[in-house]
């Protein structure tokens, strides 16, 4: 049972990378960026490629983010120069990105099984403790990569260029008129987003000892589920506190799925669990409404 | 300070929802220009403001501020002359960040964005102090969500945002016309006493015949996408509703009518 939860730990806090990249187009640019299924697959894809051809483990999650960095732009030039609605610019770009992810692996799945991972030098440490180097490891790997994530955040976010992407998503329009350029916001945003999603990949890939062209299919439900899961849970009061929510959210997640895997749920029905999940999470204000209206209209006929 | 020559605006061309909204608009304000800019529904006041700010490129024609020729420069560019505060209390602020964000936004326009802290200690007094001018108490709630102000309270601080840099140009687009009769009227006194203490050109759209004629120093009266009267100096001083309606009668006979009542 502990290992259950501490290996749902020990994935949530790789996938929490990814929720912050969700959370960063979902609710600061107020975009439902699609583009982040793409781009799991290709961190996946580029790490596993480069680990396989002898590169540092390292320096292959650079890379994953690199190409990361470079799938948001691509949707971001899509969406500002092009003015395409940015729905339909992160459709396309994920849809590119599974053609190039299978030319970036050349088939559709690596092994990583034997290759040196950024997990490495962690098990060597957690194996003289005679702890396990399957869960400790990652935890260990997450843990470093989501607080200096979460701090670089807190502080990007606190600058100018930071507070004009805030406000982008918030009022456009306000925006122009402080002499923002908010196309150039919306693409800084996007790009983060999907840097980060594909550090996520990378790290996923690695931890799973194999990478799969299908990996990122269903990861922006997984994101939202996580955002939303965070917010409802932990709170929003500063924006501190928010990032740490979502990290505990995308554990929570986690945590949800083990358990009701380990209560008989075949593994198939997970992604309509999760869809379920998210769209009555979404749903919950408006139920909310409905609530009030028929409230107020029993009160009205108890009046009258 | 402004200089508009020949403006032409035309939305959905070549299309049965055409329409002409700038037609042949020419314009000039001097520097310290204080003008109220009256007309009817549809009369072209707000897209004449929005192509000056750029929110709209102009079909032909010409805009100059500060001698400088803006006609093909973005909007975002052209925010570094120019303060704006809009009819919708909501479209001035960023409702979800806090009052001295907000403030901070507009203290940078006209400046590259970097990655300096995006707003200062030192910032924080000052805007204390402007905000204390306000009377509104807002100085003591720095970091409150903008959301959370009243109508008037956002146009207010709107005001003071437009007017932190000071712009060549103030733009003000009905700002009161959202606002309950005695907060408008506060808003009125704020924004005459910004554009003294600024010496500020400005050019105000309003509905109300009253406020054209009691604020400023030249009055214009748009309809049709034209301008029809254009008043200054010793006329506009001593001008009344009545000699105003009596003038627009002169100009432009058949919508009097329908024009009389949207503007009294
Ligand atoms: N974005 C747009 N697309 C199409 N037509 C527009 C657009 N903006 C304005 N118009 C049209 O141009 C004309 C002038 O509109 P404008 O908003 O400038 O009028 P106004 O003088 O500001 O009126 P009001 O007093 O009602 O604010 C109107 O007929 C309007 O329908
Ligand atoms: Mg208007």
């Amino acid at each position: 049972m502990l290992n259950i939860i501490l290996g749902a730990v020990s994935l949530g806090l790789i996938w929490a990378i990814m929720t912050i990249g969700v959370y960063i187009t979902y609710r600061i640019l107020g975009i439902a960026d699609l583009t982040v299924e793409g781009t799991l697959a290709m961190g996946a894809a580029i790490a596993a490629n480069s680990i396989s051809n002898g590169t540092n483990p390292y320096l292959a999650t650079l890379l994953a983010l690199l190409g990361g960095l470079a799938a948001g732009l691509a949707t971001g030039l899509l969406h500002t120069k092009l003015r395409i609605p940015a729905l339909l610019s992160g459709i396309l770009t994920m849809i590119a990105l599974y053609s190039i992810n299978l030319r970036i692996m050349g088939r559709a799945n690596i092994s990583l099984l034997n290759r040196k991972t950024v997990y490495t030098p962690f098990q060597n440490i957690f194996e003289k403790y005679n702890l396990s180097t399957v869960i400790y490891p990652v935890i260990a790997v997450g843990l470093i990569t989501v607080m200096i994530i979460v701090c670089f955040l807190y502080w990007f976010f606190g600058t100018e260029i930071g507070c004009a992407i805030r406000a982008t998503g918030n009022n456009p329009n306000m925006v122009r008129a402080q002499g923002i350029n908010t196309n150039t916001m919306v693409i800084v945003g996007l790009v983060f987003s999907n840097g980060l999603v594909a550090i996520s990949g990378s790290l996923y890939a690695q931890s799973q000892n194999f990478a799969d062209i299908q990996m990122g299919q269903g990861s922006i439900v997984i994101g939202l589920a996580s955002v939303i899961i965070g917010e409802v849970l932990f709170g929003k009061r500063n924006f501190f506190s928010r990032l740490i929510a979502l990290v505990l959210g995308a554990i929570t997640y986690r945590i949800i799925i083990a358990l009701v895997l380990m209560m008989g749920m075949p593994a198939n029905d997970l992604k309509l669990f999760t869809a379920l999940t998210v769209a009555i999470a979404l749903a919950l204000p408006m139920f909310g409404e409905y609530l009030n209206t028929i409230k107020n209209s029993f009160r009205r006929r108890n009046n009258a | 300070m402004l200089e508009v020559k020949n403006l032409k605006k035309i939305f959905n061309a070549g299309t049965i929802n055409e329409k002409v909204a700038l037609d042949d608009v020419s314009l000039t304000l001097s520097e310290g220009d204080f003008v109220t800019l009256i007309g009817g529904n549809g009369a072209g006041k707000s897209t004449l403001l929005n192509c000056i700010a750029g929110v709209h490129m102009v079909d032909e024609g010409q805009i100059l501020i500060d001698g400088k020729d803006v006609t093909r420069i973005p909007e975002h560019k052209r925010a570094a002359y120019l303060g704006r505060v809009f009819q919708d209390p909501m479209m001035g602020t960023a409702a979800n960040m806090g009052i001295e964000e907000n403030l901070a936004l507009s203290y940078r326009r006209g400046k590259n964005r970097t990655l300096k802290w995006g707003i200062s200690n030192k910032e924080r007094d000052v805007y204390k102090e402007l905000l204390s001018t306000l009377d509104l108490g807002l100085e003591n709630r720095l970091s409150d969500k903008v959301g959370l102000l009243s109508g008037g309270q956002r146009q207010a601080l709107t005001l003071l945002m437009a007017t932190l840099i000071k712009p060549k140009l103030l733009l003000l687009d009905e700002h009161t016309a959202a606002l309950d009769p005695k907060t408008a009227e506060k808003v009125l006194k704020l924004t005459d006493k910004i554009v003294e203490e600024g010496k500020l050109t400005t050019l105000m759209v309003t509905h109300n015949m009253r406020d054209a004629i009691n604020h400023g120093n030249r009055l214009i009266m748009m309809s049709n996408g034209k301008i029809i009267l254009d008043i200054t100096g010793e006329e506009k001083r001593n001008l009344t509703v009545e000699s105003l309606l009596e003038r627009f009668g002169k100009v432009s006979g058949e919508e009097f009518a329908n024009d009389r009542a949207l503007l009294s």
